[in-house]
């Protein structure tokens, strides 16, 4: 299957290795993987900040980026649901909403792609350790994807998983809001790292950048020893 | 009490809440209770999302048709013998509310809870007209004595404070023995005794009103405490006061939000007492007040019909939003400075009192969708928060202009995928010095706030998409 790769931005800049793996995992599980060049960001951050007319610049782009594409994903719950969002957002726009229902039509998130498309739910990773998941607020609550982040986690030799206290608590990342209202924020991520040193987990595995940016950013900062995944790293590692 | 509780800025509030760890501690117990209270009575309903869907379709045909069966509740309340007042303003509802009890020559009135009368400042004009008024909920009771302490949480008003403070409030206020326990249930007695003889000795009672029936013109109230059962039929006049969307066509559909409504806000199947009262006593009736007046309060309200917010007012006032609000969770209610906190307060309250003093209250959110997902009657509560902060920067002109200028530049980039890549570039030159050891620690702009609490990443070296360039070059081979 010929896959197109969203990489978002915060990929594309900052967790360049979280790309690597999700193209190496997707050729492992026999995909061919394209990167449409014209992609810049899906328009989230000024979306959600209430730039809804700036917001519309970027998404045209992507979905004029994406609009021929077999199928598209992302290794983000939260940017594969803006994805989703287009036809919500363009649904007074004929031109852009019509081609906005068909990039929203095909676009997964990485789990929910491996398991509902690929039906595959051992990707034949190994990664010795305990660890515990972050399910991202986005993916679950809103994108509707929940389980199948947790069955390729629970096929990953040597891994043992252990239940997050309050896992369904928002770790106070939030786009701008963590830097809006820092403060608050702050407190929330702090629930969450509390919450993760409880389990005595060697890693936290989340499968949205954000999140963990904003978790591990805390963690390092408090100098705690848990290490922060992506679950497309953990599932590219055998 | 207004819609406000202070002139304080929401940041200076937050900063407030955030440093009362007593606050934060009651909060974070009542939410881990309460959500998992919810959740097992939602369960043993069966299918929730179908109830849930029957909820929202109920609570929308109703604001569809809000004239028409406004109409047929006072037609209905005027024909059991009551008297109908249509308030457009606060002011309009505290006006009459006055009168009633200057022509009653009211010493003495007993309250069981309610919202709106707090919304319209309804205890201050009372006062004003020289009457005592006595507030019987043991929550709102608790706070009343405790020097007007704000309520905190639409559904438990004084869940900031614990067991024990209450206690030192009663041994302050009310002579409670020092020695005596601070057992919820010893408290309850203690207030009991005291307010008995309020009850006994006042002249109007005035409660709030869950749902009005329509077909009847009945008033239902749900409470736990029995209270309100006293308030309705041992004072000889009774006020109730309701927001004009506070209503249900049938007794069946009463049926479904009372079943949602206990379910959703304290996990209870049902609660202990359901009252439903039609007009005043009737000959031949024992008890019952001789004389009922419904007042139906706009103050707002009919400004958000027909508009992309209309859905906020299918509001049953259950509270599941703020127990799983994960911002609620540290800031508590006060910091929303206004009698609706939570994520509901964070939507409703700048409607009904303006983006002026309430503008922050929409960014007090993360999107984190857990409000709208608990709702029980559906309403897309991140979604209206997300409709807020976009009249608020297009319409009200309201947000930071470099906030406005950095989304511009942020439009500008998306627009053309060379100038996004460029700027990409750009970006992670300038802030590359600023790293250290792979991360950033002390960053400008908007990164201050950020890495004032978090180390920041800095960004790699080779871009991703520069490396996939390459990689496919590899696979081409
Ligand atoms: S918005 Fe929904 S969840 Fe919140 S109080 Fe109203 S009905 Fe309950």
């Amino acid at each position: 299957m010929k896959v197109s790769l969203f990489a978002t931005c915060i990929v594309d800049m900052f967790q360049t290795d979280v790309g690597k793996a999700t193209v190496e995992l997707l050729e492992r599980l026999g995909c061919e993987v394209v990167f449409p060049k014209g992609q810049v960001c899906c328009g989230q951050p000024a979306y959600n900040s209430g730039y809804v007319k700036d917001a519309k610049e970027p998404m045209k782009k992507m979905i004029e980026a994406f609009e021929d594409a077999e199928v598209i994903v992302a290794p983000s719950g939260s940017c594969a649901f803006m994805f989703r969002e287009y036809p919500t957002v363009f649904k007074d726009d004929p031109v852009y909403f019509e081609k906005a229902k068909k990039v929203a039509s095909k676009t997964y998130e990485l789990t929910d792609f491996i398991v509902n498309v690929l039906n595959v739910e051992d990707v034949g990773a190994k990664l010795e350790g305990k660890a515990t998941y972050h399910p991202s607020c986005h993916m679950t609550r809103l994108l509707g994807v929940s389980e199948s982040p947790k069955k390729l986690l629970s096929n990953v030799k040597g891994l043992e998983m252990v239940d997050l206290p309050n896992s369904y608590n928002c770790c106070g990342f939030g786009g701008t809001f963590s830097v809006k209202m820092g403060n608050i924020s702050e407190q929330m991520v702090d629930e969450k790292v509390d919450s993760t040193l409880q389990t005595g987990a060697d890693y936290l595995i989340g499968a949205d950048g954000g999140c963990l940016m904003n978790i591990g950013g805390r963690m390092q900062r408090r100098g705690e020893n848990v290490k922060v995944l992506h679950i497309a790293e953990v599932l590219n590692h055998h | 009490m207004s819609i406000q509780y202070n002139k304080h800025t929401f940041k200076d509030n937050v900063e407030e809440n955030l440093n009362n760890s007593f606050m934060r501690g009651a909060v974070v117990s009542a939410q881990d209770r309460l959500r998992t209270g919810r959740i097992n009575a939602a369960e043993e309903l069966g299918d929730w999302e179908e109830w849930r869907a029957h909820g929202e379709e109920i609570r929308q045909h109703v604001l569809n048709n809000l004239d028409y069966y406004l109409h047929e509740l006072a037609e209905n309340v005027e024909k059991a013998g009551g008297h109908v007042f249509f308030a457009k303003t606060a002011k309009d509802a505290t006006d009459y509310i006055q009168e009633v009890a200057t022509k009653k020559n009211a010493k003495k009135i007993v309250k069981s809870k309610s919202m709106v009368t707090e919304e319209i400042s309804l205890n201050e004009a009372l006062e004003e007209a020289g009457c005592t008024v006595v507030e019987t909920d043991l929550g709102e009771y608790i706070l009343q004595i405790d020097n007007h302490d704000k309520p905190s949480h639409i559904v438990a008003p004084a869940l900031h404070k614990n067991a024990q403070q209450v206690k030192d409030v009663f041994v302050d206020k009310l002579d409670y023995n020092p020695q005596k326990s601070a057992e919820a249930g010893e408290l309850a007695r203690h207030v009991r005794t005291t307010l008995r003889n309020e009850f006994l000795t006042a002249d109007i009672g005035i409660t709030g009103c869950n749902f009005a029936v329509a077909e009847s013109g009945s008033i239902c109230l749900v409470t736990n405490e029995g209270n309100a059962g006293m308030v309705t039929t041992i004072p000889k006049t009774q006020i109730t006061v309701m927001g004009m969307e506070r209503l249900v066509p049938t007794f069946e559909e009463l049926e479904v939000l009372v079943n949602m409504l206990t379910r959703s806000a304290v996990g209870q199947k049902l609660p202990s007492y359901v009252n439903v009262m039609t007009g005043p006593r009737k000959p031949g009736e024992t008890d019952g007040p001789e004389e009922f007046h419904l007042v139906i309060v706009d103050n707002g309200r009919s400004n958000i019909l027909g508009t992309d917010f209309q859905s906020i007012l299918q509001c049953i006032r259950c509270g599941a939003c703020v127990n799983v609000c994960p911002v609620y969770r540290h800031i508590g209610g006060h910091s929303y400075n206004s009698i609706y906190s939570g994520p509901i307060g964070a939507v409703l309250t700048p409607l009904l009192a303006g983006y002026e003093d309430y503008k922050e209250l929409p960014y007090a959110s993360s999107l984190c969708g857990a409000c709208s997902e608990a709702c029980p009657v559906k309403i897309p509560l991140h979604e209206l928060l997300l409709k807020h902060r976009e009249r608020i920067v297009e319409q009200e002109g309201k947000a930071p202009i470099s906030e406005a200028m950095l989304m511009k530049a942020f439009s500008l980039g998306g627009s053309s995928s060379s100038i996004y890549a460029t700027g990409a570039k750009i970006a992670s030159r300038v802030v590359a010095p600023l790293s250290k050891n792979g991360k950033i620690s002390k960053g400008p702009g908007p990164l201050k706030a950020w890495t004032e609490v978090r180390d920041f990443p800095a960004p790699k070296k080779e871009r991703f998409r520069d490396w996939f360039k390459e990689h496919e070059k590899g696979s081409d081979k």
